[in-house]
């Protein structure tokens, strides 16, 4: 009795107990530490934790920041994208774990401004007085909901252009010349019509566009209305918009000119150094990634005007969580890292463009060139983008609808569904999106 | 004469500790999660609804539940068998006199040892799509490119290469040390009667090293029913695109766990999550008890 008891009981014992380890899993976190040990060391002495979800060029800055402030150490935290802005979301419903400065993309600052209790009011530090140097709506951005409070400070902003490989398209016996080139697309559909060209030449192991998914959200962006309407409403079954991305990014599919290569994926970096694909939408911050990625191709990327208008992708703003010991700090260190001189700096250096619009017509930027990109006018390109943009109102799920929209387009490329089925299925994801 | 309080009582304090965290780690958050499961219960609400079992309502209609729970048993039963097999057939290799023995039993181990991130990053590299070695040595003998990741039984089998690189070794030890208990005059007796190694292993050992696999078979099959690392990692690995946690566009992957984290932690439905994870847990206790009977009839010919 007792052995066949045994026999029966330990399995499901050990049973539960496996089942409740992964039931209970999922919490850990490798970020976390001691908050203030700097602060327990010496009364003066205090640490400001960053906490990024890529290398914005903040490094040389901080050494900036520290001959003024001599007590403050700055340990800087880089998670990768969508980690970063989850962790974020669970720390600052538990209270516990927030970085002093926490950067949030676009796609989720409406997540972020509409809880104003979570983070301290920039206002009370004077950086309400940083109004004036500002893109209006990457200000307007940065506020509370209900407006009023100032919760976030912009860093850069993502105008949109097209980067090609020269080479691949000599090769297929397209033009180089980023004038010429431009003027091959003014709209999606040459920008396709292009891409069936380019098919056509068939150059050995290239496709013309590495995924549709960039694609499509590029394409959304520079409608007047976005996945949300000003109001907060979903309308991804109603904006004809949404719509013709999505039929657009299909139509790039269907006509066989993806490389099928996701974006931020390894093996998308290795479709840079292999020279997979030969053009990308072009955010500025695109342009440090190339760089980085593609290392052997120095000199064969070009940069062109992007298909159908102006339009943003991506930037970030900076916030200090109400968690944070020292607000006051980490507001002085928001303000030193959002400046016109570090925007400047930084752009020069990673190639992640500034939002502050005196910075526009500044011969050093207007004249930028980098030698990657050979003597791509640099400078100037993102400077036009950047004063052509329209703002868009972003919703408060943005960054979970495009997942959502992401996969169908992944589901249409790999085969899986039709359009159409695929589009259904995107409808119901998003209408379960809360 | 001895205190009887002490032998009374001594055992019950050593077995203690075990019990006092079981029951802290294992029993409270349990039942803890039941009582979320019925609840409207999300990390970012302060306040709490009871809503009875609205939510196990919503996912036994849930597709994506569905789909999740085929994609575990198909990665579950794609992965176990041929490792069962082949670390039963590895254990019989390494049950003789060999040079070198430690070595190599030191060598099963190693795979089980390595990260899993490191397994799974370098198994994506080399079933990727475009550059993979396995695609490349494929197409030597005139197989197309496949894309490993899309499809979903080639996403099955790429991940249940994964996980049996990692445990078909450390099951072959304790298979092992299972047929090393195994009394030496049997097959002394076998091998006078003229029977061959493979009679022996049929005839002798599966049927003596029986509670072993027992073992072995409820403990994989726990595990297997619990995978998520493999998956969430080969989805940002491979390039298929998909959110992190969607097991690939078309959720081909996505395992049960991954569906409660999914749930869990980018919903932050935790109401969901945990009804999600309890029916998880009868699925386990199903499947292991299943699994249980059947191998509890596994007999050799000696009987």
């Amino acid at each position: 009795m007792t052995s066949r008891f045994r026999r029966i009981a330990v399995p499901l014992i050990t049973a539960s107990a496996l089942a409740l380890a992964t039931a209970a899993c999922g919490g850990s976190d490798t970020a976390s530490g001691p908050a203030s040990d700097g602060a327990a060391a010496s009364a003066e002495k205090i640490q400001l934790k960053v906490g990024l979800f890529g290398d914005l060029g903040f490094k040389p800055l901080y050494e900036e920041f520290k001959k003024t402030h001599p007590n403050v150490e700055i340990v800087e935290n880089i998670t990768q994208f969508n980690d970063h802005h989850n962790n974020l979301v669970k720390r600052l419903a538990t209270n516990a774990g927030a970085a002093d400065v926490e950067a949030v993309e676009v796609g989720y600052i409406s997540t972020f401004t509409a809880q104003p209790q979570k983070f301290h009011d920039l206002k009370q530090y004077g950086l309400d007085k940083r109004q004036g140097d500002y893109l209006d709506w990457k200000w307007q951005q940065g506020l509370s909901k209900q407006g009023g409070q100032v919760l976030g400070l912009g860093t850069d902003v993502g105008g949109l252009a097209m980067c090609y490989r020269k080479d691949l398209f000599k090769k297929a016996g397209l033009p180089e010349d980023r004038e010429k080139v431009a003027a091959l697309w003014p709209t999606w559909e040459d920008y396709i019509a292009t891409g069936k060209k380019f098919a056509a030449a068939d150059v050995a192991g290239a496709k013309f566009v590495d995924a549709p998914g960039e694609i499509f959200r590029a394409i959304v962006n520079q409608a007047p209305t976005g996945l949300y309407d000003p109001q907060d409403n979903l309308v991804v079954d109603s904006n004809p918009d949404v719509k013709k991305a999505w039929d657009l990014s299909n139509q790039i599919t269907a006509e066989g000119l993806t490389a099928k290569l996701a974006a931020f994926t390894p093996p998308w970096n290795t479709g840079f150094a292999k020279g997979s694909f030969a053009t990308i939408i072009c955010p500025a911050w695109m342009t440090g990634f190339i760089q980085e990625q593609a290392k052997d191709a120095t000199g064969k990327w070009d940069i062109a005007t992007v298909p159908g208008g102006s339009g943003n992708s991506g930037g970030s703003h900076l916030m200090v969580p109400k968690q944070s010991k020292h607000p006051k700090e980490a507001a002085e260190l928001v303000d030193f890292l959002t400046t016109k001189d570090a925007q400047a700096q930084i752009f020069k250096e990673e190639g992640i463009f500034p939002s502050i619009p005196a910075l526009y017509d500044d011969p050093s930027i207007q004249s930028f060139t980098k030698p990657f990109f050979g003597d791509t006018p640099i400078g100037k390109i993102y400077s036009e983008a950047a004063k052509a943009l329209k703002p868009q109102h972003l919703g408060p799920k943005e960054a979970d609808v495009r997942t959502a929209i992401g996969n169908g387009l992944g589901r249409v490329e790999q085969g899986k569904q039709t359009p159409d089925e695929s589009w259904a299925q995107v409808l119901e994801d998003v209408k379960k999106i809360k | 004469m001895r205190h009887t309080l002490d032998t009374r009582v001594s055992p019950y304090a050593y077995v203690a500790p075990f019990f006092l965290l079981f029951g802290a780690f294992g029993l409270f958050p349990l039942f803890y999660t039941a009582w979320v499961s019925l609840h409207e219960w999300t990390l970012l609400d302060e306040e709490q609804t009871f809503i009875g079992l609205k939510n196990y309502e919503t996912l036994l209609a849930d597709g994506y539940f569905w789909n999740a729970t085929f994609n575990t048993l198909s990665i579950g039963v794609l992965s176990t068998v041929p490792q069962l097999v082949l670390s039963i057939w590895l254990a019989h290799l390494l049950n003789r006199r060999l040079r070198f023995q430690t070595l190599f039993r030191i060598s099963l181990l190693l795979p089980n040892v390595t990260s899993v991130v490191a397994v799974v990053v370098i198994f994506s590299q080399l079933f990727g799509r475009d550059f993979g070695l396995i695609n490349w040595m494929l197409s030597l003998v005139g197989v197309g490119q496949i894309d490993w990741a899309a499809g979903t039984a080639t996403s099955h089998i790429a991940l249940s290469v994964m996980i049996m690189w990692r445990w078909t070794g450390y099951n072959a030890l304790i298979f092992l040390a299972a047929m090393q208990a195994v009394p030496r005059e049997l097959y002394e007796a076998a091998t006078l009667d003229g029977a061959s190694g493979a009679t022996q292993l049929r005839r002798i050992t599966i049927p003596m090293i029986r509670p072993t696999i027992i073992f072995v078979v409820i403990v994989s099959t726990i595990g297997a029913m619990q995978v998520i690392a493999e998956p969430m990692l080969f989805g940002t690995s491979s390039g298929g695109g998909g959110g992190l946690v969607s097991g690939g566009p078309d959720r081909q992957f996505q395992t049960l766990a991954l569906y409660v984290y999914e749930q869990a932690f980018t919903v932050f439905d935790f109401g969901y999550a945990s009804a999600a994870s309890w029916v998880m847990f009868l699925i386990v206790v199903l499947v292991a008890g299943v699994n249980f009977l059947l191998s509890r009839r596994v007999k050799g010919g000696l009987l």
